[in-house]
């Protein structure tokens, strides 16, 4: 069981207020990723949680039972750090063995559960081996092991992967998602990465200042972002936002189009720019073309064997159907 | 070939700092070394001059065959070993205090370091007239406040007394150095271990004990070099009095009181030996904690 709802809970440091009152309804078994840019209170929201922070006012609760006021140890949860915080003392055993041996558990169940864990993990051959004596990619699951130890109601993860390479990272979120589909487990996940957000997650929750944005699953985030900044933040590369006549010509104070719902063709089209940098991936093309009227360059994603230059004029054509269209507030219009 | 020049360049820059390095400890070590067998009694008329008579083992069979040897030995121990226990412990205490967030806390760190910067001898004296006096020292006046008889601290407590004022001028460096150790501690580790289940004496015991074993060794053996050879406190206070008589201060009688140099010279061969086998225990256990 894990599930976690919040209500009307607000954190104040000072006189700043990080987070205004915030709902939340975190369901068993989901996979939760909360992301938004730096400084918008993911990371606060998660320690709220954990308990490791107090709420300033509003109501925690954990499986129905109210949870504000319990120590972290006691409800529940266990979570991974973004620098893994493992005991650099202790071999890995002894790190894994740690809630348990704090639980007061026997030894021989401690044992049994270790390497039950170590074993999911692929840790066996490294159980006696010091944290400092591994790579980035086995520390985090050493950390991963120890949260899998308590059989917690819902692991917390805040950033875990910003410490790996690019190669690593890609592994590790697999790892992860195939994680939660064996134990089922309600996992809270903390990135700033929308990549990871939208590969991991059963549900996003995008936060800007301290404020749910959007909450929603990845698909419906990408399909009909509420608002503009969840348009930006979602889907890569970013969404591009045309404005004053271009906009009016839709009845929108703002339009976003997608850069993979432009068509880019030499011979005509519905508006015409000059073709920046390109960049070649090989499965895409991604061409920045500068429009006049437009501050910054409009990203297309072709194909990978379009042969444009630098300096070429082109037109584009958005697809009319993909077309987001925001009022002066930066809301969604229907 | 650059590496060359550049290497016995370097060699012959460093030559006078080794070559003084080497005189300031070898002469004095040799000279002690020296003496120790020879008969030198300035009083009875013995003079470089003149010539040493060489005695052989006889200064150094005298020295611990004499019956204030071993009790000076055991004096010597009991000192260190009592004033690195209260350093190391009331240290590691107020490293967690001064680490705390608290009003003026800048200013209460520059207090604390203050008795390190007061010279031995003018913190023992003030210890002995200001404090232990049994008539006029702040402590007799409390006990008397409290209807107790004043005790005399450096007759009939002199050991403590000592211990007590020793420890006092190095708690400061052991407090300093624990500190830093203590702020250099990952906090993510103390949540985990919070999450994890342990309790505040758990978390001291098994996260931040362990990451301090570091400091606490350093802090063990420089303080052991210095202690070794405390002098200026036991001079001032006891003059070796009341079972205060450390080895260092029983070759400064000799050499001093009793006006033999042979003989004092032996027991300072004998010190240097007392120094290494404390070295050796301490690298020995310490050795393992500092090579992780």
């Amino acid at each position: 069981m894990g599930q976690i709802t919040l209500n009307q809970i607000t954190k104040s440091f000072g006189d700043v207020q990080v987070i205004p009152p915030l709902d939340l309804r975190i369901e068993d078994g989901e996979f939760v990723v909360f992301v938004g840019p730096s400084g918008c209170g993911k990371s606060t929201l998660l320690r709220l949680i954990a308990g490791l922070e107090d709420v300033s006012s509003g109501k925690i609760t954990i499986d129905g039972k109210e949870a504000t006021e319990v120590p972290p140890a006691k409800r529940g949860l266990a979570m991974v750090f973004q620098s893994y915080a493992l005991y650099p003392h202790m071999s890995v055993r002894k790190n894994i063995a740690f809630p348990l041996r704090m639980a007061g558990l026997d030894k021989a169940a401690q044992k049994e559960k270790v390497e039950a864990a170590a074993k999911v993990l692929n840790l066996t051959d490294y159980l006696d081996r010091r944290p400092g004596q591994l790579s980035g990619g086995q520390r985090q699951r050493v950390a991963i092991g120890r949260a899998i130890v308590r059989e917690p109601a819902a692991f917390l993860f805040d950033e875990p992967l910003s410490n790996l390479d690019a190669a690593l990272r890609v592994n590790m979120r697999l790892e992860i998602s195939e994680l939660h589909q064996t134990l089922k487990t309600t996992m809270i996940y903390v990135t700033h990465d929308q990549v990871e957000a939208m590969t991991m997650a059963d549900k996003i929750v995008v936060l800007q200042a301290g404020v749910i944005e959007q909450v929603g699953s990845p698909l419906e985030l990408y399909h009909t972002p509420r608002n503009k900044f969840v348009a930006g933040f979602i889907g890569s590369p970013k969404m591009n936002f045309f404005m004053g006549s271009f906009a009016a010509e839709f009845g929108a104070a703002t339009i976003g189009v997608r850069p993979e719902h432009l068509t880019v063709s030499q011979d005509g089209g519905k508006w015409a720019g000059k073709v920046g940098v390109s960049e070649h991936l090989g499965s895409d093309t991604f061409l920045y073309v500068d429009m006049d009227g437009v501050d910054e360059p409009i990203t297309v994603r072709s194909s990978g064997e379009v042969g444009f230059r630098h300096g070429d004029t082109v037109h584009l054509t958005p697809d009319p159907d993909k077309i987001h269209r925001f009022d002066n507030q930066g809301l969604r219009m229907a | 070939m650059a590496t060359q020049h550049s290497r016995s360049a370097a060699r012959l820059m460093m030559t006078p700092a080794v070559v003084l390095l080497l005189g300031w400890m070898l002469v004095p070590l040799i000279l002690t070394l020296y003496f120790s067998f020879k008969k030198y009694l300035p009083l009875r008329g013995d003079s470089l001059e003149r010539g040493l008579d060489w005695v052989g083992f006889e200064n150094y069979v005298r020295f611990i065959s004499s019956s204030s040897f071993w009790p000076s030995v055991q004096t010597t121990l009991i000192i260190v070993g009592g004033v690195l226990l209260i350093t190391v412990v009331l240290g590691i205490f107020l490293a967690l205090l001064l680490d705390q967030p608290f009003w003026g806390q800048g200013v209460v760190r520059i207090l604390v370091i203050a008795p390190f910067f007061v010279m031995p001898t003018v913190s023992a004296l003030v210890w002995k007239n200001m404090f232990m006096d049994p008539i006029n020292g702040i402590l007799a006046h409390l006990w008397r406040f409290f209807g107790a008889e004043p005790i005399s601290w450096l007759s009939d407590a002199s050991l403590q007394s000592l211990i007590l004022i020793v420890s006092w001028q190095w708690l400061p460096f052991a407090t300093l150095i624990l500190l830093t150790a203590v702020q250099s501690l990952d906090s993510e580790q103390l949540e985990a271990a919070e999450m994890d289940g342990a309790s505040p004496v758990a978390r001291f015991g098994f996260i931040v004990l362990p990451h301090l074993s570091r400091a606490i060794t350093i802090v063990i053996l420089i303080q052991t070099i210095f202690l070794l050879s405390i002098f200026a406190e036991i001079f001032v206070t006891t003059g070796g009095a009341f079972g205060t008589r450390t080895l260092t201060y029983l070759i400064f009688q000799r050499v001093i009181d009793s006006q033999n140099i042979g003989l004092g010279s032996a027991g300072g061969v004998y010190a240097i030996i007392l120094a290494n086998i404390v070295a050796i225990f301490l690298m020995r256990i310490v050795g393992k904690n500092l090579d992780r």
